[in-house]
């Protein structure tokens, strides 16, 4: 079904909403490319800097014969069944980003993907930042406000080149009755650093991810921070994994998970296979109203030379904690927020200010339910 | 400004304080002594209205307001404060938006603050969060110098504390409790648990209690009673009768 809306302007004032919660900019101020896809349909992709492409996918492929040396390449096919679904479509969708050689943007491009009237959205994205490169990418996905039931599969893969840096923001704003199936993985050069923040705060029916960094070069780094609330009738199966691969590696994991009625599953899994590597995974989650909250974090080390550890805790917020601020004059409630609002501050480190507003506005817009 | 009567306070059932009388007038700083684990702590937790500390009987009164069963905010908006001895540690919560979260002022006023403590450079950290011992008394400061209450308690500000930290914190609680302002005009009063009376060498207190297995035993002149404990120990209140 081909939509009848060309232009973002065109989306009623309820969607555009909720896609600015998902840090998609209309007016482009602060963005310096946007790709725009709705459903099955590409919309929009423009990009004003230099040394950086934006191209959907198919006239990627088309344009670059090099590109399909990435396409399927970081994610296997045959991985899952969604992947396999996606595998065979004829008519992949999805959005390309390549930052050239040195190019170093600042300011972020945005992806976003919206489910409005298909009952299945798929995607197929490819991040290429080759050597030396600098890009920061914010991807938001939504559903329609009216949208009640449907599903989102998408493969994301993330190539980080020798000296290069990759930014990847992801913000989630579906609806009770989606489920979300992202399949992404990335690869990491040498001296190369991959951040990945994800954000999901509003209610879902179900998203499922494992997303894996392969770190292959010495001196890569990676981080994955994620800021989850499972609402009630939301199931969150969430983890990242970290392959250290290479000599001088290093990766973080950190999670900060709320439930508010709701199911998380948090996992994390780093491997230690090469000398003078060090990882860390640290889950932290807050059970405000009965529901589950279930860390599995997982290190696994195969050599003398890698250190590796974890903490989690789960429980409810400390009654000495909310007193405290009480008694600087906060109400009960005022305070709960005040302590939650600093358990979702989770600090990350080289995020630009203006993904970090991005993430604050989530949580602002979240916390408001709690 | 305080009138404490009759109160009895139970913690997990079991009976803690015990028919405790105190009357603290506007203006006056009092002194609590007494042996570890009899109870002083417990009362000021009792006056704050901290949750697990049941008032089983008697009432409080501050500025003429029975604040028996009010919540711990309402009584810090009515002007009640306390510095922690071991304040918990909050993650995420960067003093200086703890500072702004709970006054009115601007953050310049609060920067100044801060300045008058040696903690401008603490402002974006985690409030207590790796504070050293003198650190978590200079925040706790900063926090009562921000919320300007006018009756103010204050467990053990000398423990924890090394010799220059002392002297800032000494002339730090004197400013609280309006030493500076000539008596008859002295507003803000205040009750300060001490076991050395450090304290006492930076502030005249107007009155001492000693408080010995939940109950107050004698009431008299600080500096004399803090001169007995010294020589004979808590034994000396124990004979005392109760009052």
């Amino acid at each position: 079904m081909q939509t009848d809306i060309t232009d973002m302007e065109q989306l009623s004032q309820e969607d555009r909403e909720r896609l600015a919660l998902t840090g998609l900019e209309v007016g482009m101020q602060n963005r310096c490319g946007s790709f725009f896809q709705i459903d099955q349909n590409v919309i929009q992709t423009t990009c004003g800097a230099e040394g950086i492409e934006m191209l959907p996918i198919k006239a990627a492929l088309e344009k670059y014969d090099w590109v399909k040396d990435y396409y399927w390449n970081a994610v296997p096919r045959d991985k899952d069944k969604y992947t396999q679904y996606l595998a065979k479509q004829e008519d992949p969708q999805g959005l390309v980003v390549i930052a050239h050689e040195g190019t170093k943007v600042a300011m972020p491009l945005q992806a976003c993907l919206f489910l409005r009237e298909e009952p299945v959205q798929h995607v197929h994205n490819l991040f290429i930042a080759r050597e030396g490169s600098e890009i920061n990418i914010i991807s938001g996905c939504a559903s329609s406000w009216q949208k009640e039931h449907g599903a989102h599969i998408g493969v994301t893969e993330i190539y980080v080149g020798k000296g290069a840096k990759v930014t990847s923001t992801m913000i989630h704003n579906w609806n009770p009755g989606i489920s979300v199936f992202p399949r992404s993985a990335t690869i990491i050069e040498e001296d190369g650093t991959f951040l990945s923040n994800y954000v999901c705060m509003q209610p879902v029916n179900r998203i499922n991810m494992y997303p894996t960094a392969r770190l292959v070069g010495k001196h890569a780094v990676a981080r994955f921070s994620s800021i989850v609330v499972a609402t009630p009738g939301s199931t969150l199966d969430l983890g990242s994994r970290a392959i250290l691969g290479a000599e001088h590696t290093s990766a973080e994991l950190v999670t900060r998970a709320i439930t508010t009625g709701g199911t998380i599953i948090s996992r994390g899994h780093i491997l230690g296979e090469k000398d003078d590597t060090r990882g860390h995974i640290e889950c932290r989650g807050l059970i405000l109203k009965d529901g589950i909250i279930h860390a599995i974090p997982e290190i696994e080390g195969t050599l003398t030379g890698t250190e590796l550890s974890h903490e989690a805790a789960v429980g409810k917020i400390a009654r000495h904690e909310i007193e405290y601020l009480m008694t600087r004059g906060l109400s009960e409630e005022e305070a709960t927020a005040t302590i939650i609002r600093g358990f979702l501050d989770v600090k990350i480190s080289g995020l630009p200010a203006v993904l970090q507003e991005q993430i604050d506005a989530a949580i602002d817009k979240a916390e408001s339910g709690f | 400004m305080l009138d404490i009567s009759d109160l009895h306070v139970s913690v997990d059932d079991t009976e803690v304080l015990h028919d405790i009388n105190l009357h603290i007038g506007q203006g006056e700083t009092h002194v609590l002594m007494g042996p570890n684990g009899s109870g002083k702590s417990t009362l000021l937790k009792a006056v704050m209205g901290f949750g697990g500390y049941t008032i089983t009987s008697g009432s409080i009164v501050f500025k003429g307001k029975d604040i028996t069963g009010m919540p711990i905010h309402e009584r810090a908006h009515l002007g009640i404060g306390m510095m922690f001895q071991h304040p918990p540690a909050i993650s995420g919560l960067k003093l200086g938006k703890l500072l702004t979260a709970t006054s009115n002022l601007g953050g310049d006023a609060i920067e100044a603050l801060a300045q008058s403590v040696n903690m401008e450079h603490f402002l974006a950290r985690d409030t207590n969060v790796g504070f050293s011992g003198g650190e978590i008394k200079r925040s706790e400061i900063l926090q009562l110098k921000v919320q300007q209450p006018d009756f103010v308690m204050l467990d053990e500000p000398e423990s924890g504390v090394d010799l220059e930290n002392m002297n800032l914190m000494g002339k730090e609680i004197a400013g609280l409790l309006e030493k500076d302002v000539h008596i008859v005009n002295r507003r803000r009063s205040g009750l300060i648990i001490t076991h050395t009376g450090y304290i006492l060498d930076y502030l005249e207190a107007d009155q001492g209690h000693v408080l010995i297995d939940g109950q107050i035993r004698c009431h008299g002149n600080p500096r004399e009673i803090l001169r007995v404990v010294k020589e004979k120990g808590y034994g000396e209140c124990l004979r005392c009768k109760q009052i």
